[in-house]
């Protein structure tokens, strides 16, 4: 894929236009994730219900990149269980630190557009930190027997 | 100081031949990237990259040790090195106050061990501006907390682009030991009246004071015994030299106050099983077999900055400087930060495209064979001062031309309509 093509119209539609922002009320999973180095911020709330993610919502800051793959992430997610969406993140994760890459399913082809994004390595970070921090939220909550929590903070690694 | 005075009022008059610049500097003479991030590093000229291939071919064996030809040929060459870097800041007293460290923060550190763990004590004090790299704060921080004392910090005020150093006198007091600060912004290029503070300094009290040189001695003459400091720090790379090599400047008896910094090999007189007696200066400080190769081509890198002078190339870093802030003044939803005038400020100007996060600014222009620090710049006290997340940064050197901050200006339309 040609650098050409990273700053694509459907990127820069989810940056200007972001999907699922805000807070949900009352939530059962609460986290947030930052990149220090790029000054990316992201809290990430969802509402669950029987192992499935009815409502999620974004508040995010940051770079298009950063804000367009948080915003492709929820639309992606949105009404997923549990499971499903712990698969999405492994696969996106490996679409996006691999040099090869599998085909898009379906519900996730707008974000086949960040694939771009590999051409400049310090910037995917960006384009994981919502799914590192969603993860962990996951993972907290599941540790906890599905309790309402709050996750740590989540520092971008990749 | 009076060699390098000289060199420059030679070439007072004269105007820098950009064209044969470029081409002394084989990165730069291929004309793939325009190279806006002298801040980061500078690209090497010929001179430089030559001397560490000539080393290894010809002249390389360990120094101070051998008793073999090749080897005092070796000392002798790294050890003059010393006297050149010495003159080149203005000391007098020369050779045995420069102390040869990794980069510029391994000098702050050094400092911050050998003399601060001396002489700084519970409840001393120690004064920075909110302008510093982080090289020049973290070392302070990690000290004032093993020490129990305090970092203290001189504002800076967005409207003038400065610190507001008339705050010193209140921040100032008898527990003070030690005020450290930049001559030049790396972030913004503010350059701080160096003479002018540490006189007001010295009139308030009696603590050392450190310079962090790394954006200034590559632009602006330093004079460290005119200026009266106690410390100066730098680094090589950041003035044509190779990387790996930083420079601390100290007052000799300071030097010789001091405790090591590092121990092993070379720092010593005398070992025994119980204790050891130390080298003396310079040499007490640089424990190991140090980076003779890069510290023998800092060589010709001074000699090129001498040749051109540092006098031509400012006033060539002020035209393309002045030229920038005028071009993005004109442009429309340019958000600039530092100083209104160029003469304040040493060949760096710093913006945002409004609605552009910088990263996604120094993407596209990298996209467009543009290389700018984006982000932070090591500064994020003054970022967070600033109200920002970074800036998009573009630092000019001798080698840059008018033509290239056209480039730069040019794409910045191109940004803008993207994210419009």
């Amino acid at each position: 894929m040609g650098e050409e093509d990273l700053y694509r119209d459907i990127i820069l539609d989810h940056f200007k236009n972001p999907r699922n922002k805000g807070a949900v009320a009352d939530p059962d999973i609460k986290v947030t994730g930052a990149n220090p180095f790029c000054g990316d911020e992201i809290e990430i709330t969802l509402k669950i219900q029987n192992n499935r993610a009815e409502t999620l919502g974004i508040n995010a800051q940051g770079c298009a990149i950063s804000q367009a793959s948080t915003s492709m992430m929820s639309e992606a997610l949105q009404g997923k269980q549990l499971n499903e969406i712990k698969d999405a993140i492994a696969f996106f994760r490996d679409q996006m630190l691999s040099q090869q890459t599998k085909d898009w399913p379906p519900q996730m082809e707008d974000l086949e557009s960040l694939e771009g994004v590999k051409q400049y390595p310090v910037r995917v970070k960006c384009a994981l930190l919502a799914w590192n921090t969603l993860a962990e939220g996951i993972k907290e909550f599941q540790a906890q027997g599905n309790q309402k929590v709050a996750a740590r903070h989540v520092e971008g690694e990749q | 100081m009076k060699e390098t005075l000289s060199s420059t009022l030679e070439n007072k008059n004269s105007k820098l031949d950009i064209l044969k610049v470029r081409a002394d500097f084989p990165l730069i003479a291929k004309n793939k990237v325009i190279y806006l991030d002298n801040a980061a590093t500078t690209q090497k000229p010929k001179t430089v990259i030559q001397a560490l291939t000539n080393f290894y071919e010809n002249s390389n064996a360990n120094i101070h040790r051998g008793v073999y030809r090749l080897s005092e040929e070796a000392t002798e060459a790294y050890e003059s090195i010393r006297k050149k870097v010495a003159r080149f800041v203005g000391a007098q007293n020369g050779a045995s106050s420069i102390v040869f460290t990794r980069n510029a923060t391994e000098a702050v550190n050094l400092v911050a061990y050998a003399w601060g763990e001396k002489f700084i004590n519970a409840g001393d004090e120690i004064i920075l501006t909110e302008m510093e790299h982080h090289s020049n704060i973290v070392p302070w921080q990690l000290l004032t907390q093993r020490k129990k004392a305090k970092v203290k910090y001189v504002p800076y005020d967005p409207g003038t682009g400065k610190p507001q150093w008339e705050a010193l006198s209140s921040l100032m007091t008898e527990r003070t030991k030690l005020v450290a600060f930049t001559h030049v912004s790396n972030s913004l290029g503010t350059i701080n009246p160096v003479q002018e503070v540490i006189r007001s300094i010295r009139k308030l009290g009696s603590p050392k004071i450190l310079i962090d040189g790394a954006q200034g001695v590559p632009h602006l003459p330093a004079h460290v015994d005119d200026w009266g400091c106690d410390f100066l720090v730098f680094s090589a790379h950041k003035m044509l030299g190779p990387t790996g090599i930083g420079v601390l400047w100290a007052k000799k008896e300071i030097l010789e106050a001091m405790e090591p910094f590092l121990g092993g090999g070379d720092m010593i007189k005398e070992v025994s099983l119980e204790t050891a007696r130390w080298n003396d200066v310079p040499w007490k400080f640089e424990a190991g077999t140090p980076n003779v190769a890069d510290v023998i081509a800092f060589g010709p890198a001074i000699d090129y900055l001498e040749k051109i002078g540092l006098a031509a190339i400012g006033r060539h870093e002020q035209e393309l400087t002045r030229y920038a802030l005028g071009r993005l003044e004109q442009t429309p939803g340019i958000t600039l930060y530092g100083t209104k005038t160029a003469e304040e400020r040493c060949g760096v100007v710093s913006f945002n495209i409004q609605g552009v996060h910088p990263h996604d600014s120094g993407t596209l222009l990298a996209r467009e064979n543009i290389a700018v620090r984006v982000g932070h710049h090591c500064n994020m006290p003054l970022m967070k001062k600033l109200g920002i997340m970074g800036t998009t940064r573009a630092s000019f050197y001798l080698y840059n031309t008018l033509e290239e901050v056209d480039a730069l200006i040019r794409a910045i339309p191109k940004i803008q309509k993207i994210f419009s």
